[in-house]
């Protein structure tokens, strides 16, 4: 079998692409990546509304309250449209939260919306700094387990992870209040701000970091600082504990490939064929693990947000939903089924970035 | 040529596990000078543990043990991880088994060949581009202005292939291990790459350790055939008289392949005789 010619490749299926043909395609997916995510909030509005139809929670008597008599009544039936076709009010609905108004709610007797962009930045600010923190070091502590199996930095991931997602947060909220905040000192009590700052800052993105720091009022950035350290800490102690195990998983699913070996044929040292080979390849599912981590928390910490009194979202949709405040629980509803679209459109864009296989879809 | 390239003396590789140590190579010992080796042997024999063994990358749990391990007058058993490293690519490669799992799928062509070369010479991106651009030329593939550009799963087997030989020969090693290095790929496409591969290693003056299960392949394409079962060597013959083999193991091997023009009803099974192994 020696050498004679060997027949040349060919593969005039992989011509390239013109600029225009290229923008027209991108053109194309991002129509038709809005599209499908115009139908999906579509279908999220449909949801909240009959939920809010079929509950057994009357929305006339929680206007007029329980005293009011029987003409009363009818007459705000009428006015609120309950009377009419269920698709003609689910359009009347749909008008409206298209114009923001997600109408009254009756424990603030505020507009909804109002509450919710009082609240929501609340949980933004805890939920994403968590995120951020459970990041830096959830992966790299989760790579380092999994590259080293069965070592002391395997342990040591392991049994802080197993620790993180075993204990209550209430109960790791209480112990870190007493010790930090009551003995030690070191962060500021429960809350976002002490009393004497409140009011200082306008508010203009509600994320109290940002606000102050846009205003130059650094004694209240500090005191916030203070009062988002331990609900954040913890927060992302548990949003760590999470990636920290995930990654582990996935790396050593990835160190096993037989691409890795390949890499280290190559002269790859064994931390370099970890950063640069096998890394890369556990960014998708990586990905999909922090986004579901990041959305959770955003749809609000409850337990966090009642031991530390976080003026957050989860505390918001819990006292409603007791205080059969509808507008504002399905309110609410919207905000974290909104929150999760988005971030589910964010992570298949990072999906096509990080995996070849994945784009042209 | 001073001595020998390659000098494996009572090679030992023992993998531990729960139903005691498994004895995965026992007391290989051969000698390779630029030349052709061929390994054979059924799944399990031994053969990649040896070509790994070679190149330092069995897992760590492997025990590995030898009374002797020279190539090209350097002893690799007194080296560190480091000093082995630096072997790795630029002496001593592989081509491995499957394209599909070897090459690394979120990467294109042209950075996996270009890093087998960066990691050993230092050079602008430029030099390397064109030198990867050159080795994709030198395995026979069209456009290698294209292909540098693709992804893995936008090649066929036979072209990752020939990628996986760009990428294992750029930094210009002396010894190659080719480790079953068609077996995923579809018989007529063998052909190709094995041409590309015998070019190659004829051109540029290599030693190669062909490691296979195709008897045939292993005759046509090699000078000298290891035969192993069980970790242990059997046989060595020269490659062109293995049909007349004297071990019974060889000879079983051979009579279980089945041919075209001798009509069976049933092929010969191997019968193993477990002697073989003391």
């Amino acid at each position: 079998m020696s050498s004679s010619e060997a027949a040349p490749v060919s593969r005039s299926g992989f011509r390239t692409e013109t600029s225009g043909a290229r923008l027209l395609r991108l053109g194309h997916q991002l129509g038709f990546f809005l599209l499908s995510l115009a139908v999906t909030f579509l279908g999220l509005t449909a949801v909240t509304f009959f939920i809010g139809r079929f509950i057994p929670v009357d929305p006339v008597l929680a206007v007029v309250g329980d005293h009011a008599n029987h003409d009363v009544y009818e007459k705000t039936r009428l006015a609120m449209g309950l009377d009419r076709p269920i698709i003609v009010q689910y359009v009347i609905y749909l008008k409206k939260v298209l114009a923001g108004d997600l109408g009254e709610s009756v424990m603030t007797s505020q507009p909804v919306l109002a509450d919710l962009l009082t609240f929501f930045p609340a949980t933004f600010e805890l939920a994403t700094l968590a995120t951020i923190f459970g990041v830096l070091i959830g992966v790299p502590a989760g790579v380092a387990a999994g590259a080293q199996k069965g070592r002391w930095p395997d342990h040591v991931v392991r049994v802080l992870g197993l620790f993180g997602y075993s204990t209550p947060v209430f109960w790791l909220g209480l112990v870190g209040l007493f010790v930090f905040y009551g003995k030690l000192g070191w962060v500021a009590g429960t809350g976002r701000l002490d009393v004497g700052y409140d009011d200082i800052v306008t508010t203009r993105t509600g994320v109290l970091l940002i606000d102050s720091a846009l205003q130059g009022e650094w004694d209240v950035f500090r005191n916030a600082v203070g009062h988002l350290i331990l609900p954040g800490a913890i927060l992302a102690y548990y949003s760590l504990a999470y990636i920290a195990r995930m990654a582990r998983s996935f790396m050593i699913d990835q160190l096993g490939q037989e691409y890795v070996t390949a890499a280290r044929v190559k002269g790859r040292s064994f931390w370099g064929a970890v950063w640069l080979h096998a890394f890369p390849n556990i960014m998708v599912p990586l990905i999909t693990v922090i986004g579901l981590s990041y959305a959770s928390l955003l749809e609000g910490a409850v337990l966090t947000e009642t031991v530390f009194a976080w003026p957050g979202l989860g505390r918001y949709i819990t006292q409603s939903l007791f205080n059969a405040d509808m507008n504002a629980v399905l309110g609410g509803t919207l905000v974290v089924g909104a929150v999760f679209i988005g971030i589910n459109a964010f992570c298949d864009f990072l999906y096509k970035i990080f995996d070849p296989r994945l784009r042209r879809a | 040529m001073s001595g020998p390239l390659l000098e494996v003396a009572g090679l030992n590789v023992t993998f531990p596990g729960r139903g005691g140590e498994t004895r995965a190579v026992r007391d290989v010992s051969f000698t390779l000078g630029r030349e052709r080796l061929g390994i054979v042997g059924e799944s399990g024999s031994g053969k990649s543990t040896t070509g790994r063994a070679l190149l330092g990358l069995l897992p760590a749990s492997a025990k590995v043990t030898a009374g002797a391990l020279r190539f090209d007058g350097l002893n690799l058993l007194s080296r560190s991880d480091a000093d082995w490293q630096a072997l790795r690519g630029k002496r001593i490669s592989m081509v491995m088994q499957d394209p599909k799992y070897s090459l690394n799928p979120v990467r294109n062509v042209g950075w996996q060949i270009e890093e087998a070369y960066r990691l050993h010479r230092r050079c602008t991106r430029a030099e390397a581009r064109a030198k990867a651009l050159a080795m994709l030329e030198a395995v026979q593939i069209r456009e290698p202005d294209l292909v540098y550009q693709l992804f893995p799963h936008q090649l066929s087997g036979g072209m990752g292939q020939r990628v996986m030989i760009a990428m294992m020969l750029i930094a210009e090693p002396d010894l190659l291990i080719a480790d079953e290095p068609t077996s995923a790929l579809d018989v007529t496409v063998q052909n190709e790459v094995l041409r590309v591969l015998d070019k190659l290693v004829e051109e540029r003056g290599m030693g190669l350790i062909f490691i296979s299960h195709n008897l045939t392949v292993v005759s046509s394409f090699c000078d000298r055939v290891l035969v192993m079962y069980g970790g242990k060597i059997m046989e060595e013959c020269a490659a062109k008289s293995l049909g007349a083999a004297k071990h019974p193991y060889t000879r079983a091997l051979i009579q279980s392949a089945p041919q075209l023009e001798r009509r069976q009803a049933e092929l010969a099974t191997v019968q193993r005789d477990p002697a073989w192994l003391t």
